[in-house]
């Protein structure tokens, strides 16, 4: 995925299995929302494809959500002027198919339908613990609340894939706590979780693999102990340069870029919720 | 802990006899003469009988009086002002103020002079002040001037209301509103200065029910009995004609429901989905060109093909559906501003070309700027509507009919509106217009779901365009324009929506009956009224931006305070405050 010259994420190739807890980190402006928003389809990467179950995903981010990939997003994005209750309904958008016409006519399909789904929004509620906040304003929720009310939104659509982006961000360690529980009885759903994440210890608990991510580029993908055994890794994220002295890095690091704008693409990566791993960016 | 002195130093029993002594006497002046010559609109000259601006003064009196009875705990009149709060009557006080006020400087400028103003006139300007000294003896709402705007907190009702009250109360409301409507839409043309005197008083009595809290309270009890609510306005909408012995004002009537439905249709896509529209008038115009050129006018491309009604209607309709999409389909993948100018565009585009169809510049089919005159009149079921017909006593203009077809496809609109609004597609049109981003993540198909609301919208002007072009007779370009001092043009529909309340059923119709009353009474502001429309919107939207009706939603989001669902934070004594700063 490129920017002009600046490619945000190139060839990172990453599977998630169903049932499974990975874990992506990196330093700030790594590119991990970038490649979120290249998984979901709200950019259209330069090259490479996303995955999900065998079939290739267009990257249209209405028909990445019916696939059943569904995200948060790291600066919470709910619709602020609506209730708990809508919020979630409108999660539901792609599970539901009454028209402008039933909508209309109310004929008994339609309040069938919507009271199912109000029944199954408040089920989700209940399952984040919002329930009692239901006719609540979204955006009179206090912070951890809109965040739990994200990951309520995003479960409405009922994925097979749950992205996070930075789920705990600003949240004080009770509501850390909280919130792994949360992500553990997702996972318990038989929905796989991919995290973004910058707290360590949150991240080496919960997950059962992480990928780290480096400007743009896949470091290391493994266990947590590998992760966390790589020195690289800490490197990264003390900010030390890789070798040699600071001004080399720098001068490397012009070189990277003049290359990069030289060379045609880059891409992107894949995920692969069900079973097998695969796919591919592209090699160069 | 903010500072209430008064800003009058006066012992609250001296502030309240002084309001209560400056009502009752400024009714006593409104029965005496307050000028000699009854050359002054609504002739103000006779003893013991108030007419014109005098009556609205003496209602702005009487209401001062009910609300200063309240500072007497008057057992049930403290309902008036459950809090006690300083602004509400202030601002009763000034509506008489103000009524009083502006009709003595009338009367000095209209006239040539002070000397025109008889002894009553002078006992008007006198009594009027006395309230609003009154008012200012009372505690001050907070320390500074500002707070005389802002709204006081109100407390939850005590318990909710019980048996007939409820609908006694909705009813009342809903009268208050159709006397209100009727008595501004009677006053002549020719008397300016009585409709400014009313809108004076209506201004400042509105405000003081507001800050008591009363308007809210009314709009939750009618949420609460939303069927109840609905079908007494549409009853007292009903009412309207018979009290009316005027057919011009059955046609006012009537074009205002055309403004109005038009405009909530506009709501759909403004106030529901969020996408400016600024060509919208065009498929009002779509409508009514389609219904003009089938109904039979001998100047039509298709003289002689008459449709019936039904059949008009829906070929307006699907002819505005068609525009829609069309406009729709290539516009509404932008965002935004650029939105907003493609739709001008081709608001205009629409216009244009319906001024150059006229066999020479173009294909012959609108018969250019003379547009499609004689288009005759509807007849439904053997119903004249061209005819005048004695109902239940009264009589019945030409005007009134269309005032009740037009009445049945007002409820269909406000039906279709309240029903896609509260669905799974309104919802998705409220995503969009939250945050379409995270809508479409939600799996939100952006673009289909803004066409359908684009087109429904348009669809629904299509309608009232086809009842349009029977009521004006003719159909012709001009009126189809994006600006213009009268309406239906694209800004008064968009601010009639934007006055009104956004994503509210009853405020784009309060709207859109303001905005064409206003210009239609005050005949001397013509080459003004732009100018006076800007004015408003500013003021308005520096007071309150949510419209006059607030959506619940609309009005949580713009006063942080006052929310419902957010618990009180105790306020901390200013000291601690001093302390933890100077630790941080
Ligand atoms: N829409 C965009 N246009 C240009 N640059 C972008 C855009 N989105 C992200 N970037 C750049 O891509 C890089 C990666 O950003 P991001 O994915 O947000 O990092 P993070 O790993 O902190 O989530 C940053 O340098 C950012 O500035
Ligand atoms: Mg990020």
């Amino acid at each position: 995925m490129r920017f002009g010259g600046l490619t945000a994420v190139r060839e990172v190739d990453l599977t998630v299995r169903s049932g499974e807890i990975v874990g992506l980190i990196g330093p700030n402006g790594a590119g991990k929302t970038t490649f979120f928003n290249c998984l979901t389809g709200l950019y259209v990467p330069t090259q490479g494809t996303v995955s999900y179950r065998g079939t290739v995903l267009p990257p249209k981010p209405h028909l990445v959500t019916k696939a059943g990939i569904a995200r948060t997003f790291q600066n919470i994005r709910l619709f602020a002027n609506m209730t708990v209750l809508e919020n979630v309904m409108v999660g539901r958008h792609t599970r539901t198919k009454e028209g402008l016409w039933s909508a209309l006519l109310r004929g008994p399909g339609f309040r069938k339908a919507e009271q199912a789904g109000e029944e199954r929004s408040m089920e989700l509620l209940e399952f984040v613990g919002l329930a009692h906040k239901r006719d609540h304003l979204a955006r009179n929720l206090p912070y951890g609340e809109q965040r739990r009310l994200e990951i309520a939104r995003a479960l409405a659509s009922e994925p097979g894939l749950l992205l996070l982006d930075e789920p705990t961000a600003g949240m004080n360690p009770q509501e850390t706590r909280t919130t792994e529980e949360l992500v553990f009885a997702i996972r318990d759903k038989g929905i796989a979780v991919l995290v973004i994440e910058h707290d360590m210890r949150f991240i080496f608990n919960l997950c059962d693999r992480v990928a780290v991510l480096v400007q743009g580029r896949k470091l290391v993908e493994g266990t947590s102990d590998v992760v966390q055994a790589d020195e690289r890794v800490v490197a990264a994220y003390l900010g030390e340069p890789f070798e040699g002295d600071p001004g080399e890095a720098e001068a490397a690091e012009v070189e990277a870029a003049e290359a990069q704008a030289a060379e045609a693409g880059s891409d992107t990566e894949t995920a692969d919720a069900e079973s097998t791993s695969t796919t591919k960016g592209e090699p160069q | 802990m903010a500072d209430t002195t008064p800003l009058i130093p006066l012992p609250r029993s001296a502030a309240r006899l002084l309001i209560a002594a400056g009502a009752v006497a400024t009714i006593a002046s409104t029965f005496m003469s307050w000028t000699w010559t009854p050359d002054f609109p609504g002739d103000l000259t006779v003893y013991g009988y108030p007419a014109g601006l005098q009556v609205i003064a003496l209602v702005a009196g009487l209401l001062t009086l009910l609300f200063s009875l309240t500072l007497w705990n008057v057992r049930g009149l403290r309902r008036l002002n459950p809090t006690g709060a300083t602004t509400p009557y202030l601002f009763i006080a000034l509506s008489g103020f103000a009524v009083c006020w502006y009709t003595a400087i009338a009367i000095a400028v209209d006239l040539g002079g002070l000397v025109n103003l008889d002894p009553g006139g002078y006992v008007a300007v006198v009594a009027s002040a006395l309230p609003v000294l009154g008012a200012l003896a009372l505690p001050r709402p907070g320390s500074g001037a500002r707070h005389y705007f802002t709204k006081p907190e109100q407390p939850a009702p005590a318990r909710p209301l019980t048996g007939w009250t409820p609908y006694a109360i909705i009813i009342a409301g809903i009268a208050l509103g159709l006397l209100a409507f009727t008595y501004g839409i009677g006053i002549s043309p020719d008397e300016s200065e009585t409709f400014i005197g009313f809108s004076l008083l209506v201004l400042f009595a509105a405000w003081a029910l507001v800050h008591a809290g009363q308007l809210d309270r009314f709009s939750a009890l009618c949420a609460q009995h939303k069927g109840f609510a609905t079908t007494a306005a549409f009853i007292a909408a009903a009412i309207f004609p018979f009290t009316q012995s005027d057919d011009h004002n059955a046609n006012l009537g009537v074009n205002i429901l055309i403004f109005g439905t038009v405009a909530l249709g506009l709501n759909i896509v403004v106030g529901l989905t969020g996408l400016l529209d600024l060509g919208y008038v065009a498929f009002l115009g779509v409508g009514a060109y389609a219904a003009a050129l089938v109904s039979g006018s001998e100047y039509s491309r298709f003289a002689g093909t008459q449709f019936p009604f039904w059949a008009a209607a829906l070929v307006g309709m699907a002819a505005s559906l068609v525009f829609g999409v069309l406009i729709g389909a290539p516009t509404l993948r932008l965002r935004g501003d650029y939105l907003a100018i493609v739709t001008i565009g081709f608001g205009e585009i629409f216009r244009i070309a319906v001024n150059n169809m006229d066999g020479t510049s173009g294909p012959d089919i609108t018969n250019g700027p003379d547009g499609i005159p004689a288009i005759p009149d509807l007849k439904i079921l053997g119903f004249d509507f061209g005819d005048q017909h004695a109902v239940a006593g009264a009589t019945l203009g030409r005007f009134a009919n269309y005032f009740f077809l037009m009445l049945l496809i007002t409820a269909l609109v406000v039906l279709v509106f309240t029903r896609a609004a509260n669905s799974r597609i309104g919802r998705a049109w409220i995503a969009i217009r939250e945050d379409e981003t995270a809508a479409v993540a939600m799996g939100i198909n952006g673009f289909r779901v803004k066409l359908v609301a684009f087109a429904l919208g348009a669809s629904l002007a299509g309608l009232a365009g086809t009842v349009s072009a029977h009521v004006t007779y003719n159909v012709v370009p001009t009126p189809y324009q994006f600006a213009g001092s009268t309406p239906p043009n694209s800004a008064f529909l968009l601010a009639a929506v934007v006055l009104g309340g956004m994503g509210t059923v009853s405020g784009p119709l309060i709207g859109a009956a303001l905005l064409y009353l206003l210009p239609e009474k005050l005949t001397f502001l013509q080459q003004y009224e732009l100018l006076a429309f800007g004015l408003a919107l500013v003021i308005l939207m520096r007071f309150r931006p949510e419209g006059l009706i607030a959506n619940r939603r609309r009005q949580l989001e713009f006063h942080e305070t006052g929310q419902l669902d957010v618990p009180d934070s105790p306020e901390l004594p200013d000291s601690t405050v001093g302390v933890t700063k100077a630790g941080a």
